[in-house]
């Protein structure tokens, strides 16, 4: 425990988005992180640093993972963990988000971490209640603490990524991953690329000074690591692509095509992975892949950032 | 039982038998003159215009120095939300925002409830504004409930007094409707206004562009506008229509319209002023105060509408003012409605970011607020005249304000331009022997 006391604070007081956050945070998260994953390598994982602290998780969105993820994050801390979900469909019908919230907050809560399927929900909550706010996504607007257990896992394998290039592959206008991976691996000097149908590229994305390939052999050739994006089954099929079969034809990772990668690529996949759709199992088992570390590195990371936002409790605003 | 209009009370009073305006600039686009002069208002009727009015034997005088006088202004893209959605806007409210903007007349669409699509509530409507000092054009729906398909009866409309019809609020989809619109419209030579919105593209809450791939934004493509003017065209040219494209928004539809317009059809168009002075990187705020519909889309459309406004192809300048409560606002960015304030910034909003900049003359801003709205709905427009009825509007073009949503005329406060400081402000309207005064 004494490795993690740090006097380090961040500077933000609440993760909203990575969008806007400077590097030395991220570093310092990435420090912390990597003292937590020791932590979690002993056989007594808890430790107390969130011992009284009260963390409630808003999901109005499914999304098993990465409320586990968080769930295990909180409790290794020893917070006390409070679970809300809601569809944001039926939230609409009667009461607000922010009735909702301040209810929650009025019951004397610490921390809230929230998905929502709106872009910038999170903004409301923070305009009206006190407690911290940590984002685990919102709509296909940000998703940072993916970011950052990504980037955790990247930047074990490859300290540097100063020039490396990485890829994220297949559906980046539906992903929540995305942006806020972009905004991380830049701000870490990396070269980003994306690759996937045109229909499923966002609009005037490489304005943001990103490479944008429809080849995906020509985009595992110069890559350094892959980032493979979900493709939501029951979203696409229809104006923006023909058919899973032609989708894993032409952008799904095969050991066949990695044949032609430099030897250390690194294959990433946030989760859950349609296995033959966008990678195969031959990869999502194989050699270059850390998805599991990505799960791993996910409660170390999330941890981390419980931990060290916990320094601004009763102290903001 | 209280009618909630009963609660709200119109900021007009009765104008006096005998009124003369001294010492004012008179601002006339339709003769295209400024000059010196005063104007003396019998009975609500413009008696006489000259140079120097004795003031004796006058009831009311009114001291127009260092102001201008122009014909009332006229908004014709304006929602009063009654009857139906009265929590937002009613008619005493909307007529009394619509007087602080400087408005004498203002062209209403129907998109209320029940939706005006036939002689009984349009009638009603007409019967419970008449009164008014603000007169009120209601515009009834195209088609039967906006929905499209089956016209309604504009034969009889038209003899009651209806100078256009509009589907606003949506695009109407089926060409079919459209030509047979237009068509029989043109019978009475009576404009459609139409709402181009090409709804088979993704529904949308924002511009597509950078700002909403940033945000993670579904996106309303220029394209769904722009692809439904180019079909419109096209029909209005196969057809001999009169059409008026209301708040263009994107780029592609000003060339369109500028095209058209050469080739000799009759097509106008107007723009809101969210349209020329904003931009949708506004919504990086997710603020629902910028999240209207067609959406505020980039510096480059704005770049070719204020080109637009130039040369003539945008003939209007017009709010689409559309009050939501703050319950129905004050909700995540998604599920929030469509739609902004607008009626009582137009004026300072023009004089802001077209007047001050040079984009447009003092007199060519305000033909696209006076002239060319009556021209293109067949009304009179030669107004500063003698003998005429005394509709016009008394401003300044220099004050600064700032806006503050909390004292705003409208009984909502979802205006974009909150905190900012604006520049020109109208002083005193006056029409159907009514008169308002700040
Ligand atoms: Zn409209």
């Amino acid at each position: 425990m004494d490795n993690i006391k740090t006097k380090d604070l961040l500077k933000i007081k609440h993760l909203l988005g990575i969008n806007g956050m400077c590097r030395e945070d991220l570093e310092l998260i990435l420090k912390t992180s990597a003292s937590f994953k020791q932590i979690l390598d002993t056989p007594n994982k808890k430790v107390a640093a969130l011992k009284g602290i009260t963390v409630v998780n808003m999901f109005f969105e499914n999304s098993t993972r990465t409320k586990l993820s968080f769930e295990m994050a909180e409790k290794r801390l020893s917070a006390d963990v409070v679970n809300f979900a809601a569809s944001s469909s039926s939230l609409k019908k009667g009461e607000t988000l922010i009735d909702t919230a301040r209810n929650i907050e009025a019951m004397k809560i610490d921390m809230v971490v929230m998905r929502h399927s709106t872009p910038g929900a999170h903004k409301m909550l923070l305009d009206n209640l006190d407690s911290i706010i940590i984002n685990a996504g919102d709509g296909a607007h940000e998703h940072p603490t993916q970011a950052i257990l990504d980037l955790m896992t990247i930047t074990e394998k490859i300290p540097d990524l100063k020039g490396k290039r990485v890829t994220l592959v297949g559906d980046i206008v539906h992903s929540r991953v995305a942006m806020s991976n972009i905004h991380a691996l830049k701000l870490y000097g990396a070269k980003v690329q994306l690759c996937g149908p045109a229909t499923l590229i966002p609009k005037d994305i490489e304005k943001l000074g990103v490479e944008v390939t429809y080849d995906l052999e020509e985009a595992i050739q110069n890559s350094d690591v892959m980032n493979i994006l979900r493709i939501q089954l029951e979203r696409h099929v229809g104006p923006s692509f023909p058919s899973l079969r032609e989708y894993h034809n032409f952008w799904g990772i095969t050991n066949e095509k990695l044949a032609k990668a430099n030897n250390d690529i690194l294959i990433l996949h946030p989760g859950p992975m349609n296995r033959g759709v966008e990678i195969d199992d031959d990869v999502a088992d194989g050699d270059h892949q850390v998805i599991l570390e990505q799960v791993l590195n996910g409660v170390a990371s999330r941890m981390a950032i419980l931990y060290l936002l916990s320094a601004n409790i009763g102290g903001i605003k | 039982m209280i009618n909630n209009i009963l609660l709200n009370k119109s900021n007009f009073e009765e104008l006096p038998e005998n009124c003369v305006i001294i010492n004012g600039t008179i601002i006339d686009p339709y003769k295209g003159k400024e000059y010196s002069s005063d104007i003396k208002i019998v009975n609500g009727i413009i008696s006489e215009i000259k140079e120097s009015i004795p003031t004796t034997e006058t009831d009311l005088i009114i001291d127009a120095k260092d102001k201008f006088i122009s014909p009332g202004f006229m908004d014709m893209h304006v929602h009063l939300r009654e009857p139906g959605y009265e929590q937002a806007e009613n008619f005493i409210t909307g007529t009394n925002a619509a007087m602080s903007g400087g408005f004498t007349r203002i062209a209403t669409m129907p998109n209320t409830s029940p939706c005006v699509d036939n002689i009984f509530v349009y009638n009603d409507i007409c019967r419970r504004t008449e009164d008014l000092l603000v007169k009120v054009h209601q515009i009834p729906a195209v088609t039967s409930e906006r929905k499209g398909k089956t016209l309604v009866e504009m034969t009889e409309l038209i003899n009651n007094g209806v100078l256009a019809f509009s589907d606003d609020g949506d695009g109407i989809q089926s060409g079919e409707a459209m030509k047979g619109a237009l068509q029989y419209a043109s019978m009475f030579k009576v404009p459609i206004l139409v709402h181009e919105e090409d709804k088979s593209f993704l529904d949308g809450v924002m511009n597509e562009s950078l700002s909403s791939t940033e945000l993670g934004m579904a996106g309303i493509p220029n394209i769904a506008e722009s692809s439904m003017i180019a079909r419109d065209i096209e029909i209005a040219r196969y057809v001999d229509g009169i059409t008026h494209f209301q708040h263009i928004s994107a780029k592609e539809s000003v060339k369109l319209i500028r095209a058209a317009k050469l080739e000799g059809l009759k097509v106008t168009s107007e723009v809101t002023p969210h349209h020329f002075s904003l931009t949708d990187e506004k919504v990086k705020t997710f603020s629902t105060d910028f999240k209207m519909n067609p959406p505020l889309r980039t510096k480059e459309d704005i770049d070719e509408i204020l080109l637009g406004l130039k040369d003539g192809t945008i003939d209007v300048i017009a709010s689409d003012h559309a009050p939501h409560t703050p319950e129905k606002k004050n909700v995540e960015f998604d599920f929030a409605p469509f739609g902004v304030l607008g009626i009582e910034t137009l004026f300072s909003v023009g004089i802001k970011y077209l007047v001050k900049t040079n984009v447009l003359s003092l007199m060519d801003f305000l033909k696209k607020i006076t002239i060319n709205p009556r021209k293109i709905l067949n009304l009179d427009q030669d107004i500063l005249s003698e003998g005429k009825t005394a509709e016009l509007t008394i401003f300044d073009n220099k004050s600064e304000w700032k806006v503050d949503r909390r004292k705003l005329q409208s009984k909502s406060i979802n205006t974009c331009y909150h905190d900012e400081k604006l520049n020109g402000l109208v002083h005193c309207v006056i029409n159907n022997s009514k008169i308002y005064r700040r």
